[in-house]
């Protein structure tokens, strides 16, 4: 019951402050509401009982990622709103749009099902602890899928390198 | 009744730091004083020992000034994101063998994700004043903690595979009693980084550009008077224990000591904060600041690739070993 009640306060919150985050005026303060929301996910996986994601998700999302988007809003100065022309001419056809890809949505949610249960129940993984048991997983059985995952992250890192570079001539002088 | 344990224990701790951040601020002004040839306060009571209690009160009882053109709400919150962001990182620290509000498996890197949480309120206290000072003092906050936040958690991750755990207290025990036992022996790097990323992280000398006095007035902290400026402070010297705290149970063995002293299971665990916390106030003394561009080759030009390197040699040696 105490759990539900949890969830339920979470979801409200994720929600609302997902909604916030788009419909504020000043990027700042939507950032900020992100700032919550991760907070809440990170809250959501705590009640599962996977603390090392909780912890990761604050770490990296809510401690890297979030400040580096609020380095771009600081450095880019937002004085005049971005303008695009409407996709849809008219506001409650773009409503009508959206009400109807959520009832699909809706529609659509019976069918997923629980899948084949895994080697790892909730008690073992409480055990040896959720960290131990996410190493083991990720550094025995799934090892290539991780040195996959490494080998695309340095290609964008290297990517990222070339396009911040900025090429010398001879004398050593920056152009 | 397990909640109000709870709660007083909370109480308690909440007021003995409370206490030691005071005498702290004390600590630093009565050395600096005597490393530069003066005395320090010696006013207030007996060789200025109440100095603190008087700043507490002074700036408990001073006006809250907000900037007319501050964005209200995150200028009002800023200081309190900070402080409590601090705050909460105490609860798993272990004093002594038991004596740790929650005993959590994650303690370790629980401590990182609360700093990082506190640069927000750095950053945001730097944007919501609207003076170009403290925007300057939290853009370079911000730079400087990610960068160096990457190091200090590369360093420790050495002492997480020595030990196999990042439980607090388990890290302590694996350390075993021994004086050879410390983990700043094996890590003698990861030790090194650990220093230098900890006073960058703390925004303290020679990195403390964030708040650099002579350029940036007094960087972030500058719109703000009265108990919000000094709940800036709290939360500064509340980090420097913290961070003090975690070099002493991930290297220097934590509570454990040469003997152990009855009745007072915490000695040696104080003991070495306040040894860290004597190194943190010397280097102030001592050194100059950095420029900025010195200090971001060092963060990640030296001490990265040391940290990672640390990581490779400690998997290999641990391979070899066994």
């Amino acid at each position: 019951m105490l759990m539900l009640l949890f969830f339920c306060y979470c979801a409200v919150v994720i929600t609302g402050t997902g909604l916030l985050a788009v419909t504020l005026k000043n990027p700042v303060h939507s950032v900020l509401m992100v700032l919550i929301l991760f907070f809440h996910v990170a809250m959501l996986y705590l009640s599962l009982g996977a603390e090392f994601l909780a912890a990761v998700q604050i770490i990296v999302y809510a401690g890297a990622i979030l400040v580096l988007y609020l380095f771009v809003l600081f450095l880019v100065s937002l004085r005049d709103e971005v303008k695009m022309p409407r996709f849809v001419s008219s506001a409650w056809l773009g409503r009508l749009i959206a009400g109807g890809m959520v009832a699909c949505l809706l529609y659509i949610l019976p069918v997923f099902t629980t899948g084949a249960k895994g080697d790892w129940p909730a008690q073992r993984v409480q055990a040896i602890t959720p960290t131990r048991a996410l190493a083991t997983e990720m550094y025995s059985a799934s090892v290539l899928p991780f040195e996959i995952a490494g080998l695309i992250l340095l290609v964008a890192v290297i990517g990222g390198l070339l396009l911040a570079r900025r090429e010398k001539d001879v004398h050593g002088d920056v152009k | 009744m397990h909640v109000l344990v709870l709660l007083i224990q909370i109480l308690v701790l909440f007021a003995v730091v409370m206490l030691h951040v005071a005498y702290a601020t004390y600590f630093e002004r009565k050395i600096i004083g005597h490393m530069q040839v003066r005395m320090g306060p010696m006013r207030v009571g007996w060789h200025g020992l109440l100095q603190p209690i008087a700043d507490g009160i002074k700036s408990f009882f001073k006006e809250d000034v907000v900037p007319e053109q501050a964005d209200r709400p995150i200028f009002l919150a800023a200081p309190v994101i900070c402080l409590v962001a601090m705050l909460t990182s105490l609860a798993v620290l272990p004093f002594a063998p038991g004596w740790v509000l929650a005993d959590i498996n994650i303690g370790l890197i629980f401590i990182l994700a609360m700093s990082s949480l506190s640069s927000y309120g750095v950053i945001l206290a730097g944007w919501a004043s609207n003076s170009k000072y403290t925007f300057l003092g939290g853009l370079r906050s911000m730079a400087q903690v990610i960068s160096y936040e990457i190091a200090m958690g590369l360093s420790l991750v050495g002492v997480m595979m020595l030990s196999g755990t990042l439980n607090l207290s388990e890290i302590v025990q694996a350390q075993g009693t021994s004086f050879t036992g410390m983990y700043v022996f094996p890590q003698i790097i990861a030790f090194f980084v650990f220093c230098v990323a900890m006073l960058a992280e703390t925004n303290r000398v020679p990195f403390d550009l964030p708040e650099a006095e002579t350029e940036l007035v007094s960087g972030y902290a500058t719109e703000y008077s009265g108990m919000r400026y000094a709940m800036f402070f709290m939360a500064e010297y509340i980090g420097m224990m913290v961070m003090s705290a975690i070099g002493t149970i991930c290297f220097l063995g934590g509570w454990n000591g040469p003997f152990t002293v009855p009745g007072v299971p915490f000695f040696w665990f104080v003991l070495k904060i306040y040894v860290f916390l004597f190194v943190f106030i010397w280097i102030r003394a001592t050194l100059p600041r950095y420029r900025y561009d010195q200090l971001m080759e060092l963060g990640w030009k030296l001490l990265i690739p040391l940290a990672l390197a640390n990581i490779a040699l400690t998997g290999i040696v641990k391979a070899v070993i066994g």
